[in-house]
C-alpha cells in the first residue's frame, strides 16, 4: 500500500522509540530509585527522619512534575547540546525524558515503600538490622510487586513522552506521526504509528503485570 | 538497700528499668506514654505486663531493646545501661534480644525458612549455614514440614511459630513478647503459651509478655506489673497478686477475667463427681432474686453439687448458667427437677 521505504522508516521509528523509552525508564531509575529511598527515609515516619533533606527532595520532584514535558523539551536544550552536543535526535532526546521520568519515578517508588508494613521494619529493628540492610533487603524486597507495578506504569509514561518528543526532531513513532499525519495529512500511516504505539504500551503493560504477580508471594 | 547491695542486684537483674519516662509530641499536644516507670525483672523470670489499650505497655516494652528512646531515664541489660551503647554497640546489643508481635510481622514475599534466615545473615552467618540453623529452629517450634511455604498460607498460630523461631535464631538471652497471642483464638493462644514455656525452661531465656489478657499471665507469667495510664501501679508474683490484688486496677483486671481468652486444659475430673444426674440450669433475670437451690436442699433435705456456675450477657440481660448434680443414688431427681422448674428456672441436658 505504500513504499518499501515507509515500511522500512516505520520499523526504524519502532527501534527508536523502544531505544528512547527504555534507554531513559533505565537511567530514570539510576536516579530515580535512589531519591525515591531518600524520600520515603527521610519522611518524618521513615528510619532518619530529615525534614530538611525531605523538603528539598520534595520541592525538586514537585517542580519537575508540575513542568509540561513538551516545555521542558524546549527549557533543557542547552543542557541536552551540553551533555549530547546536539539537541535534536533519538539521542538527545533521552536527555529530558530521563529528566522528566526521575521524579515520575522517584515518587512512584516512594508510594510503593510507603505499602510496606511500619511491623516488618520493626522486627527488622529488633533483630538488629542496620538502615541499610533494612532498605535493601526489607523495603525494596516486600515492595518489589508494587515497585514493578510502578515500573511498568513508568515505562508507558516514558513512551507517551518520547512521542511528544517527535515536534523537535526526536525522532521514533511519535516523530513519524506528526511529521506525516500532522503536517502531510497521510493519515494511513498516523494510524500505523498510532496502533503500534497502542500495541507497544500493551506489551509492557502485559510483561509488567506477568513479572509482578509471579513474584508475589502474598496469595 | 546499700550501695554493695544495690549493685549486686543490678548485676542479677537481666532487664533493669530505672525511672523511665517517655514523651510524645503529637499534633495534639504532649502525651505522657510512661511516667517514672521502674522494674527489674530477673533472669529465667517470665513476666507479664498488663493493662489496657492506652496504658503505655507496649511503649515500656519497646525501651528494653530502645527501638524507642526513653525520655528519661535509663535501661539496664544485664547490668549494662542501653543509653551508653553507640548506635551499632546497640544493633549487636538487639541481637540478643529476640522481639514477637501481635501482627507476626513476618516478610511475606519471603519463605518461611529465608525469614527464620534474616537475622542470621545480620549476624554474618553465610547462607549453608543459616539454612542449617533455621531448619533446626522450625524443628523446635514444630513446624520443619512448612520450610519452603509462605507466610500468606500459614494460619495464624503457624505464622507466630515462625516469629518465634526468628527470634530465637540469634541466640537470644531475653524475649520479648508484644501482645503476641491477642491475634490468636483461644486454642492457638494456649499451644503457643505452651511452647514459650517450653522455651523458657529449655534455653533458661527470660520472657516479658505485653498483654492485656489476665488469663494469659495467670496461665504462664511469674511475675507480673499492672499498668494504667503509663505507670506500673502493682507488681509482684502472680500468685500473690491474683490472691491478694491491692489497687483498683488489679481487682478490676481479675474481674474481667472470665478465662475465655486462653482455653484451659480440661481438668481431670473426680470419679465421684461423675457418677449421678447432671442438669444444667439457666437463671433469667428475675429468678435471680430467690436463693433456689438454696431452697431446694432444704426442702429436700438432699445435698446437690454445684459443678460450674457461670454468668453470660445475652442480649444485654444477665443470663446465669449453673451446673448442678443430683447425688448418685437420690430418688428425688425428678421432684427436685419439677421444684426448679416450678421455681421458674430453664432446666437442659448436659451433653
Amino acid at each position: 500500500m505504500w513504499s518499501k521505504e515507509v515500511t522500512q522508516m516505520i520499523i526504524s521509528g519502532v527501534g527508536e522509540t523502544l531505544y528512547m523509552t527504555l534507554v531513559s525508564t533505565l537511567l530514570g531509575y539510576v536516579f530515580g530509585l535512589p531519591m525515591g529511598v531518600l524520600l520515603k527515609v527521610s519522611d518524618k515516619e521513615g528510619l532518619r527522619p530529615n525534614a530538611v533533606l525531605y523538603k528539598i527532595l520534595d520541592v525538586i520532584a514537585n517542580i519537575f512534575r508540575s513542568i509540561p514535558f513538551l516545555i521542558l523539551l524546549i527549557l533543557l536544550i542547552p543542557f541536552t547540546r551540553f551533555v549530547v552536543g546536539k539537541s535534536y535526535g533519538t539521542t538527545a532526546t533521552i536527555v529530558p525524558l530521563t529528566i522528566a521520568a526521575i521524579p515520575f519515578i522517584a515518587r512512584m517508588v516512594e508510594s510503593s515503600l510507603n505499602e510496606v508494613d511500619a511491623g516488618v521494619i520493626e522486627a527488622a529493628r529488633s533483630m538488629g538490622a542496620s538502615d541499610i540492610r533494612i532498605v535493601i533487603k526489607v523495603m525494596l524486597v516486600e515492595a518489589r510487586t508494587s515497585l514493578i507495578s510502578g515500573a511498568t506504569i513508568a515505562t508507558g509514561t516514558i513512551l507517551g513522552y518520547s512521542a511528544m518528543a517527535g515536534t523537535v526532531g526526536g525522532g521514533g513513532l511519535g516523530d513519524i506521526a506528526i511529521r506525516y499525519g500532522y503536517y502531510r495529512y497521510e493519515s494511513d500511516i498516523m494510524i500505523v504509528t498510532v496502533i503500534l504505539l497502542v500495541v507497544l504500551v500493551q506489551l509492557f503493560q502485559s510483561i509488567g503485570m506477568f513479572i509482578a504477580n509471579r513474584l508475589d508471594k502474598r496469595k | 538497700m546499700n550501695e554493695r547491695e544495690r549493685e549486686r542486684k543490678r548485676d542479677m537483674s537481666a532487664i533493669l528499668v530505672e525511672n523511665v519516662c517517655k514523651t510524645f509530641v503529637t499534633k495534639d499536644g504532649v502525651v505522657e506514654a510512661l511516667k517514672n516507670v521502674s522494674l527489674s525483672i530477673e533472669s529465667g523470670d517470665i513476666y507479664g505486663i498488663i493493662g489496657m489499650s492506652g496504658a503505655g505497655k507496649s511503649t515500656l516494652v519497646r525501651c528494653m531493646n530502645f527501638l524507642e528512646t526513653p525520655s528519661e531515664g535509663r535501661v539496664l541489660i544485664n547490668g549494662k545501661s542501653l543509653g551508653d551503647y553507640s548506635e551499632k554497640e546497640l544493633r549487636k546489643q538487639r541481637e540478643s534480644i529476640g522481639m514477637i508481635f501481635q501482627h507476626f510481622n513476618l516478610l511475606m514475599q519471603k519463605s518461611v525458612l529465608e525469614n527464620v534466615c534474616f537475622p542470621l545473615y545480620i549476624q554474618g552467618k553465610k547462607k549453608p549455614e543459616a539454612r542449617k540453623r533455621a531448619a533446626e529452629l522450625l524443628e523446635i517450634v514444630g513446624l520443619s514440614d512448612k520450610a519452603k511455604a509462605y507466610p500468606a498460607q500459614l494460619s495464624g498460630g503457624q505464622k507466630q511459630r515462625v516469629a518465634i523461631a526468628r527470634a530465637l535464631a540469634s541466640d537470644p538471652k531475653i524475649l520479648l513478647c508484644d501482645e503476641a497471642t491477642s491475634a490468636l483464638d483461644p486454642q492457638t493462644t494456649s499451644s503457643i503459651l505452651e511452647l514459650l514455656k517450653e522455651i523458657n525452661k529449655k534455653f533458661n531465656i527470660t520472657i516479658v509478655i505485653i498483654t492485656h489478657q489476665m488469663s494469659v499471665v495467670r496461665e504462664i507469667c511469674t511475675h507480673v506489673a499492672i499498668m494504667k495510664e503509663g505507670e506500673v501501679k502493682e507488681q509482684g508474683l502472680v500468685s500473690e497478686i491474683f490472691t491478694n490484688p491491692k489497687s483498683q486496677v488489679a481487682k478490676e483486671l481479675i474481674l474481667k477475667d472470665t478465662g475465655n481468652d486462653v482455653e484451659s486444659k480440661p481438668k481431670p475430673t473426680q470419679p465421684e463427681i461423675q457418677s449421678g444426674e447432671k442438669i444444667r440450669i439457666v437463671f433469667s433475670e428475675n429468678s435471680a432474686f430467690e436463693p433456689v437451690i438454696a431452697n431446694l436442699v432444704l426442702t429436700f433435705h438432699e445435698p446437690v453439687n454445684i459443678l460450674k456456675a457461670d454468668t453470660k450477657n445475652v442480649g444485654g440481660v444477665a443470663k446465669g448458667e449453673m451446673i448442678l448434680q443430683f447425688m448418685k443414688d437420690s430418688t428425688n431427681v425428678a421432684a427436685m427437677k419439677e421444684y426448679l422448674v416450678t421455681h421458674g428456672l430453664a432446666i437442659g441436658e448436659v451433653d
